[in-house]
């Protein structure tokens, strides 16, 4: 009798937490429905085009390309360790910090490849900014400050930096909760805050392209909600690419999804389609047991 | 009163237990040994000055405040050892602004070196050259400080007086490089430049160690927004590694100070205050003791006993103040 009982509870507590591959659709669609007036004719985007990455001699991403248009979101999904961060780290130059690494391909930007030689790196990451997973503003500048870090740093010149600093703030989500505090540490904020704090430090150097690395999966759903909004804001100016292993977050902010997977070698790119059709009827069986929970 | 204050003193709360552990016996044992180990240096520290001060306050009794004030160390001596007819008089002002002028010398010169040397090390230097230079400076943290002493006595004098006769030429107008008669050797500059060499690694290991730790996720945030290397130093490494560095050339001041050895074999030890760097007299605490120890009557002993606790007392005043301001700057980068 008990054994019975348990034995009927075990599916029904495991059910909400299985992702519909329908719900996901009507997500995703729905999304696109209210996309559907937004012109999406903003600069040339970013063109990655046969990305290989190395980590010393472990090749950890193969052959990826992937056109990122201007005024679009595009997520990166796939399980962990596919190669989502090393990828997303070569389309601002920043996986060659990483001692040992290497790369071959090219990006390009405005039709310039990001890694032709004699470019100025510095000048690359102004235009393509990037948002981490864990927020990290400079503790020894107050809250202002780190939201013109950037210009400080590239020691850019900007007319009025007032109005720059609650220009970048209103669009991150921030202004209403910080207008008063300004002076205040950017350790002083919380996670979330600190998170958008972070994402409007990218915004001040007017980037045209933002990559962002699992930037909710320290947050609060709360949280979580206001960044996804932002980001919605963000894209009619830039493109945006995100990676998430939220497969709720992928359906309700991209234009685009890009499946990737790395099935014990380098990771690959599976598919790569507008979000509705990955959430809806993906082409790849593998994208479709990833997508409804089946797999990883 | 809160309500919950006042529903609190009307509810019958219970006592809190007393919480207790009882531990195993080969753990109060070894909690001993540690605890033994961990108040050592205290023990010992506090044993040296006590005994330090117990020797000598006949010393600071009779001169009083004049004996960190006084630039008069005399000592008259009968030949059979006694005290002799003319009073003597123990003062060791002038040891003292040898102490601390060589020490500043030493600090304006070596610190910055060693600042450059520590943003090097830790991130511009390939692996290899890294690991490489570490170990040298280690090595020279180590090195025997007569060693020093005679280098400095026999190689780094010439150069020495070489900039020393530079400064007093183009520099001269300024008080502290001029010079009454044109002696530039084994002067408290020369020393300045010893003691500068010799804090150089402990200021570099402590700096470099400090600048290695500096969080990786901001390194990035600066790099992601476009900052070049230096700018992304300049932002974020050096708000970081303030304090510690800050901390690191304080110790680096506190060993200038009570350096013994190379003081006493670069510098021509002449009992007086020399405010003029590049003229070849001066001395330190340290050296002064080690200097009258040899040949000093009982009282003069006393007195020295006496200056060492002074040199003590400094020390530890150094030591407090990098403390303060690590302490008050520790939040800024962190
Ligand atoms: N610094 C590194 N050195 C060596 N190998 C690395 C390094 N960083 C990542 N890798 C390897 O490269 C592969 C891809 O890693 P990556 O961090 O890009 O995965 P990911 O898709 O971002 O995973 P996650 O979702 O867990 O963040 C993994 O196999 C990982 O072990
Ligand atoms: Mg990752």
């Amino acid at each position: 009798m008990i054994d019975k009982s348990v034995r009927e509870e075990r599916p029904v507590m495991s059910e909400p937490q299985k992702i519909q591959p329908s719900s996901l659709a009507d997500v995703a669609a729905s999304k696109f429905e209210k996309q559907d007036n937004v012109s999406a004719a903003y600069g040339s985007g970013l063109d990655a085009r046969n990305i290989y990455a190395w980590f010393g001699k472990y090749l950890a991403v193969s052959d990826m390309s992937i056109y990122f248009a201007a005024g679009t979101v595009t997520a990166l999904i796939g399980p962990s360790g596919c190669g989502k961060s090393t990828f997303i780290r070569t389309l601002n130059r920043m996986h060659e910090f990483i001692p040992g690494a290497a790369m071959s391909g090219e990006v390009f930007l405005h039709g310039k490849d990001i890694y032709t030689s004699g470019i100025d790196v510095t000048k690359i990451r102004l235009k393509i900014g990037m948002v981490f997973q864990k927020p990290n503003p400079f503790p020894s500048m107050s809250i202002g400050e780190n939201v013109l870090a950037g210009i400080k740093l590239a020691q850019l010149k900007v007319p009025n930096k007032n109005e720059l600093m609650q220009d970048c703030l209103e669009r991150a989500g921030l202004w209403s909760e910080v207008k008063d505090r300004l002076n205040q540490p950017g350790g002083s904020l919380s996670g979330g805050q600190q998170q958008r704090l972070c994402i409007a430090r990218s915004l001040a150097v007017n980037p045209d392209v933002l990559l962002m690395d699992e930037p909710c999966s320290a947050l609060d759903p709360g949280s979580t909600l206001k960044i996804e909004e932002t980001i919605g804001e963000l894209a009619k100016t830039m493109a945006v690419i995100i990676v998430t292993h939220n497969m709720q977050q992928a359906a309700r902010v991209s234009d685009y999804t890009a499946f990737l997977l790395s099935e014990g070698g380098p990771g690959k790119l599976i598919e790569f389609a507008p979000t509705r059709e990955i959430f809806g009827r993906p082409k790849d069986i593998r994208t479709e047991n990833y997508v409804t929970g089946r797999f990883g | 009163m809160s309500l919950n204050e006042i529903l609190d003193q009307v509810r019958d709360l219970p006592p809190p237990r007393i919480l207790s552990n009882k531990p195993r016996f080969s753990d109060r044992i070894f909690r001993g040994i540690v605890t033994l180990g961990g108040f050592t240096s205290l023990l010992i520290l506090g044993l040296i000055s006590l005994f330090l001060l117990y020797r000598g306050f006949s010393a600071l009794r009779t001169e009083g405040f004049g004996f960190i004030t006084k630039y008069e160390w005399v000592s008259s001596i009968n030949s059979d050892g006694t005290e002799g007819e003319a009073a003597s008089t123990y003062g060791v002002g002038a040891m003292l602004v040898g102490t601390i002028i060589t020490a500043i010398i030493a600090l304006l010169i070596g610190a910055p070196v060693a600042i450059l040397a520590a943003i090097y090390l830790a991130f511009y230097a390939p692996i290899r050259t890294r690991k490489f230079l570490v170990s040298v400076v280690d090595l020279m943290a180590a090195f025997p400080s007569i060693l020093f002493g005679l280098w400095g006595l026999n190689v780094l004098m010439d150069q020495g007086i070489y900039v020393a006769e530079l400064l007093n030429k183009y520099l001269g107008w300024i008080p502290i490089f001029q010079v009454p008669v044109p002696v530039f050797l084994r002067s408290p500059f020369i020393a300045g430049l010893v003691l500068a060499i010799m804090i150089i690694p402990i200021v570099t290991a402590v700096s470099r160690e400090i600048f290695a730790q500096t969080p990786l996720d901001r390194i990035q945030a600066a790099y992601a927004l476009g900052a070049t290397k230096w700018a992304m130093i300049k932002t974020v490494a050096i708000p970081y590694g303030y304090s510690g560095v800050v901390g690191g050339a304080m110790l680096g001041l506190g060993r200038a100070m009570g350096e013994t050895v190379a003081v006493f074999t670069v510098l021509n030890i002449v009992y007086r205050a020399n405010f003029d760097i590049l003229l070849g007299a001066g001395g330190n605490l340290a050296s002064h003791i080690i200097l009258k120890f040899g040949e000093a009557s009982s009282e003069e002993i006393k007195a020295l006993m006496a200056a060492g606790f002074v040199l003590f007392l400094l020390t530890l005043a150094v030591n407090l103040l990098a403390d303060f301001i690590v302490a008050r700057t520790g939040k800024r980068g962190k």
